[in-house]
């Protein structure tokens, strides 16, 4: 597709965009209007707004690929992300937040904690934790957008595709974007309602069926050994004699890492003296090129190392994909949901509990239609790829250098039709322009209100604050960029979950502790967020390996190792498992039991924060 | 089941559509519960602030 389209449908969708903000935000003044002023809110436009900030290009570009080498298993996430991201955060969470919010004054994330506990140090630790890291996940949402780009448009660079969209974001926070207009957002939403629909019945449809397009993926592994087993005669008549089975395909593997490497050569002589050298690499490369299943089944072969057993199976259990999939994205991303800063503060900007209620019908149904059309779409490109009139190899094996975040883009341009490659750029657009306002949103107030001014420094100027909030974003916004190009290829889902895990075990807690239990104590919530935040740290840096492969940073920088915990112990693969799962019971554990060593908050603090709530709901009835 | 042998597979597969229908369901059963529409004094302050925070962002 032609760069121009790209300039086109961005200036058409920030036009529509400011349009519609500018129509929303006069018809709704102010939130005082909306709260206060009798008037109402479509719970389409709640659910849709929330669900849009929700779901991003990291869920739909970044997971959708995960899915392509997972499998089926991750629609598991999908059925955490309804019931607890949706159906639990919206009945059991939004509505005691919005209350407790309400009667406390707080208008950030950390300073519902700061007031619950009446802690500033709370409101400013935990400003300072989004501040340092919301950066990671709103990379990989720049990522996730870059990645379409790049693989749609002719001659745009990953590296310019970034930039344009950096641009985009800026002008889009210029543009006020980050007031977060309910309508814009809910346009958006609506804008990847469609697109993703779209999308699923152009993807069942080509495949022909539900029924059959499953069966097709299920078949596909027998199919590729088969169609190996055809060509492994001549392999054989390649390879040294005496070899079994598995050593024919290690060796067939060997020859094709130094054919590979042979390609990297850039010295005409040099290059032809390597292949005078190798001539069975150069043969296992001519067949290989010839062959695309012989692609599929050195990548099966990879993945089937790592515990793969097929897209319609789950993973080998105990192996490293199981302990990725099950751990990190299912459970860090599926349960850390609840502890996403920028959706809780959500559910203080509704009028009732009954807009709650309402929006759960649409919430619902869309996070089914985002992620569950993405991860399904994800596997399902599997079967599209291997067709010989495809390329006849796997997804993984398709997109250049094996780079996941391309599966979903590439699947998009080569199986669906041209038109529809423009709508999905403004179904990506939206999706992560809704995203990242709310993320950009949370820097700031985080910097500004939670850090400078509320938090740890407690220091009441206030037209400072509004600089420090307004640089905060721009730094925000700079940092963001960075990462996007210093992050390895494939990143996506991982940083997203590192950045979930490491919410949830820092802040999760002290949240529903806050909401749920009065004898939680300042001191119990202090030892929680601590605890969790410094015990997530220490494990992503120095024992867990994102993706179960990538070292963990400290680890090797400082010990030269991969993670302080490589092999199993207690049967348990600590290095491969998500931070959450050990950090979150720990810091859960710590604050109970420090708060029950403690005195408990004053009985006049707790009837104000949980006024209409719970127990005093009954009373004052 | 949907042409997929794994239960642990058709299962996920089966629950993330009967979960949205769940919420559907919920939604329609609680259409008009909870609607307390008078706000209160913590209501209007903290909306206005809201706005103050909105602009000058």
């Amino acid at each position: 597709m032609d760069i121009s389209v790209l300039a086109v449908v961005a200036i058409l969708y920030l036009g529509v965009i400011g349009y519609l903000g500018f129509r929303g935000y006069m018809a709704t003044r102010s939130t005082s209007d909306y709260l206060l002023a009798g008037r109402t809110i479509h719970p389409y436009v709640m659910a849709l707004s929330y669900g849009a900030a929700f779901i991003s290009t990291a869920a739909i570009v970044g997971f959708g690929g995960a899915a392509a080498v997972f499998g089926m298993g991750l629609l598991w996430l999908t059925f955490f992300n309804i019931t607890v991201g949706i159906l639990i955060a919206f009945v059991v969470f939004g509505k005691r937040t919005r209350k407790m919010g309400h009667h406390l004054q707080a208008h950030t994330f950390p300073e519902l904690l700061g007031r619950r506990f009446n802690s500033r140090f709370i409101q400013g630790f935990a400003g300072l934790i989004i501040v340092l890291f919301m950066p990671l996940y709103a990379s990989a949402v720049l990522i996730g957008a870059a990645r379409y780009v790049e693989a749609t448009f002719d001659g745009v660079s990953f590296e310019v595709a970034v930039t344009l969209f950096s641009l985009l974001i800026a002008g889009y926070v210029v543009a006020g974007g980050l007031k977060g207009v309910m309508y814009a957002d809910a346009l958006q939403g609506s804008l990847m309602f469609l697109g993703m629909f779209i999308l699923i019945l152009f993807t069942y449809g080509r495949l022909g069926g539900v029924h059959e397009a499953h069966r097709q993926l299920g078949r596909l592994p027998s199919d590729i050994e088969a169609g190996y087993q055809e060509l492994a005669p001549t392999i054989r008549a390649l390879a040294p004699e005496g070899l079994d089975d598995d050593g024919l395909l290690k060796w067939f593997s060997e020859q094709i890492t130094v054919y590979r490497s042979s390609n990297a050569l850039q010295d005409e002589a040099a290059k032809a003296d390597f292949i005078a050298k190798h001539p069975e690499a150069m043969a296992a490369g001519a067949l290989l090129a010839s062959h695309p299943v012989l692609r599929s089944k050195l990548a099966i072969n990879q993945l089937s190392r790592g515990g793969f057993q097929g897209w319609t199976r789950m993973p080998k259990w105990g192996s490293n994909f199981f302990y990725v999939l099950v751990t990190s994205m299912v459970l860090g991303v599926g349960i850390g949901v609840l502890a996403q800063p920028q959706l809780a503060v959500r559910f203080m900007t509704v009028k009732s509990s009954r807009e709650l209620n309402r929006a759960v019908l649409v919430g619902g149904v869309f996070i089914l239609s985002m992620t569950g059309v993405a991860f399904i779409v994800g596997n399902l490109s599997n079967v599209w790829f291997a067709k010989p009139e495809n390329g006849g190899a796997i997804s993984i094996a398709s997109v250049p250098g094996g780079n996941i975040d391309l599966i979903i883009p590439s699947f998009i341009n080569s199986a669906l039709p041209s038109w529809f490659g423009a709508l999905f750029m403004l179904t990506l657009l939206s999706a992560a322009m809704s995203t990242l306002s709310s993320q950009f949103h949370a820097i700031g107030t985080s910097i500004g209100r939670d850090v400078f001014e509320r938090g740890i420094l407690g220091l009441h100027q206030h037209q400072s604050t509004v600089l420090i909030t307004r640089i905060g974003v721009i730094l925000g916004l700079l940092v963001t960029v960075s990462l996007s190009f210093l992050l390895p290829a494939g990143i996506i889902a991982a940083a997203t979950a590192i950045f979930f895990g490491l919410c949830a075990a820092s802040f999760l807690p002290s949240f529903v502790g806050g909401l749920f239990w009065r004898r939680m104590t300042r001191a119990g919530a202090i030892a929680s967020l601590c605890a969790g935040f410094g015990m997530s740290f220490f494990w992503v840096m120095f024992v867990q390996m994102p993706k179960g492969q990538i070292p963990a940073i400290l680890a090797n920088a400082l010990l030269g190792r991969p993670s302080l915990l490589s092999g199993p112990v207690l049967g348990i693969h600590w290095n491969w498992t998500e931070a959450l799962v050990v950090c979150l019971p720990l810091s859960a554990i710590t604050g109970i039991v420090v708060s029950l060593l403690t005195q408990p908050e004053s009985e006049r603090h707790l009837a104000l924060c949980f006024d209409g709530i719970g127990a005093d709901k009954d009373q004052s009835a | 089941m949907f042409g997929i042998e794994d239960p642990w597979i058709w299962m996920a597969y089966l629950l993330i559509i009967l979960s949205a229908l769940a919420c559907v369901v919920y939604g329609v059963l609680n259409w008009n519960k909870d609607g307390d529409d008078t706000p209160t004094e913590a209501d209007i302050k903290w909306a206005k602030e809201e706005d103050k925070i909105g602009d000058e962002l």
